[in-house]
C-alpha cells in the first residue's frame, strides 16, 4: 500500500509542475500587460509579488485600443472577417456534401474524389495566383475578398467532414422525406441541417479559430491598412515597428484571446471533435 | 408538400391565358434574380467606400455576406425548382455541388496549375528556366538553412508534441487534479501563434549583461550567478526555441485527443497483462501503445502538416531572421519582398508535396470515422 501511496503523490506533483510550467508564461503576459512601461523594463513581471510598485494600469489597455494603434478597429475587423468566414464555407459544403451523398448525377464520384485530392493543396500556393485575379478584378482590400478566400481554402476538408456525416444519416428518413413529396432543398433545410448539428457545430468551432488566429490569408487579402487590418497583423506589425513598446504589445495581445479562450472554455467538448476533424486543414 | 400541390391543381385555361401566364413565369423569373443581384451589388459597393462608423459597416458587412450566400441559393434553388421535372433533375445537383466545386476550382485547383507551370519560369514569369528554381531551392544556402529547419520542426514538434501529450494524458489520467490539468494544459490551443509569440517573448527575453533581465529564462539563470543568453540570435538553439512555443500549443491538443482513445482501452486487458506478472512500463508499452496507436499516429501527422507550413510563430518571433527562416517564410519573402514569381511558386510546390504524403497518411488513418 505504501508505494502505491508515494507513487501518486510522486504523480500528483509531476502534475503539478506541468500545471506550473504550462502557464507561467501566459501568467507573466497577464501581468505584465497591466504594468507601466517604465516598470516593465526596469524588472521582470515576477517582481510585482515583493514590489507591487508601478504594478496596476489599466493605461495600456486605454492606449492599445483607442489610442494610435486602434485595436478596436481591428477587433470589429476580426468580427467581421471571422463571423462569415465561419458560416459561409460551412454552408457552401453542407449543401455539397448533401448533394454527394444524397443526389445523382453524372461524374459525381470523380468530382468527389477530386474534392478530397484538393486536401493536399497548401492554401501557400493560392496566395500570388488569386491576389493577381483579385488586383485585376479590384476585389482585394475587401471582406468579400476575404471570406471567399478563408471559403476556398476550408472547403475541401469541410465538404469532406460533412459528406462524411451527412452520408451515414440513416436513408429511411430521407426517402420518407421525399414520399411525402419534399423537394431536396425542403428535406435540406428541414431535416439534414437540423441532424447535422453535432458535424456542423465542430466544423464551425475549428474554423472559428482557425480564421480568428490566422495571419496570411488576412494579410495577403485585407492588406495591414490600419481601418482594415485583423489583430493578428496588427500585432505583428506592433512587434515589427515598434518591438520595444511592450506595454502595448501585451494588452493587445490579451485582446485578441479573449473572444476565442472564451469559445474555448465553453465549447470545449464540441472543441475536441473539431481539432480531430480538422486535422488536415489548408 | 410543394410538389405535390403544383401537380395537384392545373386548372383549366385557354391559350391567351396559357401564353400570359408564361411570359409572366419567364418575366418573373428574370426579375428575382436580376433583383437579387441588384441587392447584393450594391451592398457590396456601399461597404467598399462607405464613411459609415466601422461598427455600423461591420455588422452590415456580416449580414450582407452570410444573407448574400443563403438568398443566392435560395433564388437558384427557386428558378430551378420552375423548370420541367427533367430538366429539374439534371441541374438540380449542380445547384447543391456547383458553388462548393466553382469556388475550389478557383481557389485551389487553378492555383495549383499556375504554381506548378510559374515555378518553371523566371523571376518575371517571362522566360522558361526548367527546373532551375528547384535547383536553386535545394543549393542555396539561405534554402537549404529554411530545409534544415523544417526537417527539425517536423521532427522535434511532432516527436515531442506528440510524445509528451502521451506521457500526460496517462499521467493526468491517475491524479486528482486531471480536470484543472487538462484545461490549462489545453488552453494554449486557442491562441493564436501570434499571441503566443507576444506571450513567448517575455520568457526569451535578453538584456546585455548587468541591466535587469525581463526574460523569464535569463532571471532563473542570474538567479544561478550565470550570465544572461541571447536565446533567438544563435543557431540552431532559437529554432529549437521557437519549436517549444509550437509544442507548448500542441502538447495539450495531443493530450486531450490521446486521452480520449486511453479511456476506449479495456482495463480487463490491463489487469489480465498485470496479473501475467507485467511490469507497469511492459503494461504501458506492449499493451497500452498498441491499442491507442491509431489515434497516436493521428495526432502525429496532424502536427507534422502543422510543422512543414509554420509560418506565423517565425514571422512573430525573429522575422525569419538569424537562420530561422523555414519554407514558408521563404516563400512569403521570395514572392512579396523579391517579387520573384518564379523561385515563389517552386517553394510553394516544394510545400505541397512534402505535406501530401502525411496528408494520405493522416486521411487513411481518419477514414470511417464520423466527427
Amino acid at each position: 500500500m505504501r508505494t502505491i501511496k508515494w507513487s501518486r503523490v510522486a504523480i500528483n506533483l509531476t502534475v503539478i509542475a506541468l500545471i506550473v510550467v504550462w502557464t507561467v508564461p501566459t501568467i507573466g503576459l497577464f501581468i505584465t500587460s497591466f504594468r507601466d512601461k517604465q516598470a516593465i523594463s526596469n524588472s521582470g513581471w515576477w517582481t510585482v509579488f515583493t514590489n507591487p510598485q508601478g504594478a496596476f494600469t489599466l493605461d495600456n489597455y486605454q492606449k492599445v485600443l483607442f489610442g494610435g494603434d486602434g485595436l478596436a478597429t481591428a477587433f470589429l475587423n476580426t468580427l467581421a472577417v471571422t463571423i462569415p468566414a465561419v458560416v459561409i464555407p460551412i454552408l457552401i459544403a453542407a449543401f455539397a456534401a448533401y448533394g454527394f451523398a444524397w443526389m445523382d448525377f453524372p461524374g459525381r464520384r470523380i468530382l468527389f474524389i477530386t474534392v478530397v485530392a484538393l486536401l493536399v493543396v497548401p492554401l501557400q500556393i493560392a496566395l500570388i495566383p488569386v491576389l493577381k485575379a483579385y488586383l485585376a478584378i479590384d476585389l482585394n482590400g475587401t471582406f468579400l475578398a476575404v471570406w471567399l478566400a478563408h471559403a476556398g481554402f476550408g472547403l475541401a476538408l469541410a465538404t469532406y467532414l460533412l459528406y462524411n456525416y451527412i452520408s451515414q444519416l440513416p436513408k429511411d428518413i430521407i426517402e420518407s422525406a421525399a414520399l411525402d413529396g419534399a423537394s431536396h432543398f425542403t428535406t435540406f433545410r428541414r431535416l439534414i441541417l437540423p441532424l447535422s448539428m453535432p458535424a456542423l457545430a465542430s466544423f464551425a468551432i475549428f474554423q472559428f479559430l482557425w480564421v480568428w488566429n490566422d495571419l496570411l490569408v488576412a494579410t495577403t487579402f485585407l492588406g495591414t491598412d490600419q481601418d482594415v487590418a485583423v489583430m493578428t497583423s496588427r500585432l505583428v506589425s506592433m512587434t515589427g515597428s515598434r518591438g520595444q513598446d511592450w506595454q502595448l504589445l501585451t494588452a493587445g495581445a490579451f485582446v485578441s484571446m479573449i473572444v476565442p479562450v472564451m469559445v474555448f472554455l465553453a465549447l470545449q467538448r464540441y472543441f475536441v471533435k473539431g481539432l480531430l476533424a480538422g486535422s488536415v486543414k489548408g | 408538400m410543394e410538389r405535390a400541390d403544383a401537380v395537384a391543381t392545373p386548372p383549366p385555361r385557354g391559350i391567351a391565358q396559357v401564353l400570359a401566364a408564361g411570359v409572366g413565369r419567364i418575366l418573373v423569373s428574370i426579375f428575382v434574380p436580376v433583383v437579387a443581384f441588384v441587392v447584393l451589388w450594391a451592398g457590396f459597393l456601399w461597404l467598399k467606400d462607405s464613411g459609415a462608423p466601422r461598427i455600423v459597416i461591420v455588422l452590415v458587412a456580416i449580414v450582407w455576406g452570410i444573407g448574400g450566400v443563403a438568398m443566392l441559393y435560395v433564388v437558384a434553388n427557386w428558378l430551378t425548382e420552375k423548370l420541367p421535372a427533367t430538366w429539374q433533375g439534371r441541374i438540380l445537383p449542380f445547384v447543391f455541388v456547383g458553388p462548393a466545386l466553382a469556388i475550389l476550382t478557383f481557389y485551389l485547383l487553378i492555383p495549383a496549375v499556375l504554381t506548378a507551370w510559374a515555378s518553371l519560369f523566371d523571376a518575371n514569369g517571362q522566360e522558361f528556366v526548367g527546373l532551375d528554381n528547384y535547383v536553386y531551392s535545394f543549393t542555396n544556402p539561405e534554402m537549404v538553412t529554411a530545409i534544415r529547419n523544417n526537417v527539425l520542426w517536423l521532427v522535434f514538434g511532432t516527436v515531442f508534441s506528440t510524445g509528451m501529450g502521451l506521457a500526460m494524458a496517462v499521467l493526468v489520467e491517475r491524479s486528482r487534479l486531471d480536470r484543472l490539468a487538462k484545461t490549462l494544459i489545453f488552453l494554449p490551443m486557442a491562441i493564436s501563434f501570434v499571441g503566443a509569440s507576444v506571450i513567448w517573448r517575455f520568457v526569451y527575453s535578453y538584456q546585455p549583461e548587468g541591466q535587469p533581465q525581463v526574460g523569464l529564462l535569463n532571471a532563473i539563470l542570474g538567479a544561478f550567478g550565470l550570465g544572461p543568453v541571447s536565446w533567438l540570435t544563435g543557431e540552431p538553439l532559437n529554432t529549437i526555441l521557437l519549436i517549444v512555443i509550437l509544442i507548448w500549443g500542441q502538447t495539450g491538443f495531443a493530450m486531450v485527443i490521446i486521452g480520449a482513445a486511453l479511456k476506449g482501452v479495456p482495463d480487463e486487458m490491463l489487469e489480465a497483462g498485470r496479473i501475467d506478472g507485467a511490469t507497469e512500463w511492459q503494461v504501458f508499452r506492449r499493451l497500452i501503445v498498441p491499442s491507442i496507436w491509431p489515434t497516436i499516429v493521428t495526432v502525429a501527422t496532424t502536427i507534422a502538416i502543422l510543422t512543414l507550413k509554420i509560418y506565423d510563430i517565425v514571422t512573430a518571433m525573429t522575422g525569419g531572421n538569424f537562420n530561422t527562416q523555414v519554407i514558408a517564410t521563404l516563400m512569403w519573402k521570395q514572392a512579396f519582398t523579391f517579387f520573384d514569381a518564379g523561385r515563389g511558386a517552386a517553394l510553394a510546390i516544394i510545400l505541397l508535396v512534402a505535406v501530401t504524403p502525411v496528408i494520405w497518411y493522416n486521411l487513411r488513418q481518419f477514414r470511417g470515422r464520423a466527427i
